[in-house]
């Protein structure tokens, strides 16, 4: 299935360098539709997790104030060629997209 | 001991049920009190229990002096401080100045980036919660066109 996550990993050594980009509208609920004026809900993406081999090395907590189409980047230790990073994010209406990633 | 046919079969379902959970339910609950607080100081008493940061010069907060358009503001944390639990990152003047919180497992380098929205010119502040306190760093990001809609 395509996914509208886009994952990039870097490895250097035992390093993982993780770079993520999701498609997402990130409403506030505080923007009003140009045409009609009625206020847009809010809706965006509340919780983002890294799982690499199963063992959680991230979890990315969301406010709205975080830009449309989120990108994330950071690092983490103990990653080998071969590692699947499993990538997922919930937002506030109970949607959810995953994607998984073979290091190396 | 001798389990009867019933009990097991209960415990078989209850079993069942616990791994039918979702694991975003077992994941650590989104923390939605800290992120609808419409000051800073109230989202870092829900977080960490206290809204007193000491400045540290180990964090380094990467952010531009002028973002032209608020609907997308870089912003990076690093930092040389050990046992790191979290990351966030904190815009006083945004309407709910909690903008986003990394939890870091050990093993995960305390070296974050992300995009964020900022509603006008404010300080922006990176928070490192360590397991020995809690440590800030700040800097003022001005904006040339607030990206909060409205």
């Amino acid at each position: 299935m395509a996914t509208t996550i886009k994952v990039k990993v870097k490895l250097k050594g035992d390093v993982a360098e993780v770079k993520s980009l999701m498609l997402h509208p990130m409403e506030t609920g505080a923007r009003k539709d140009p045409d009609t004026g009625a206020t847009v809900p809010a809706h965006h993406i509340t919780q983002l997790m890294f799982d690499n081999n199963g063992e959680t090395v991230m979890t990315v907590n969301c406010s709205t104030a975080v830009s449309r189409d989120p990108y994330f980047s950071f690092s983490f230790g103990g990653a080998r060629a071969g590692d699947v990073l499993a990538v997922r994010w919930v937002d506030n209406t109970g949607e959810s997209e995953s994607t998984e990633i073979t290091l190396g | 001991m001798q389990i009867g046919r019933r009990l097991f079969l209960q415990g078989s379902v209850a079993a069942a049920a616990l791994l039918a959970i979702p694991r975003a339910l077992l994941a650590a609950a989104w923390p939605e009190k800290a992120f609808g607080a419409e000051a800073a100081a109230k989202a870092m008493t829900e977080l960490f229990g206290t809204d007193q940061a000491a400045p540290s010069t180990a964090i380094s907060l990467t952010a531009p002096e002028i973002a032209e358009n608020g609907a997308v503001v870089p912003i990076s944390v690093e930092t040389t401080l050990e046992n790191v639990r979290s990351v966030s990152i904190v815009v006083e003047k945004n309407p709910r100045p909690l903008a986003v919180t990394f939890d870091i497992p050990p093993g995960t380098l305390p070296d974050v980036a992300c995009r964020i929205k900022m509603g006008q010119t404010s300080p922006v502040t990176a928070v490192v919660q360590t397991d020995s306190g809690v440590y800030s760093a700040s800097k003022e990001v001005k904006v040339t066109i607030g990206g909060c809609g409205g």
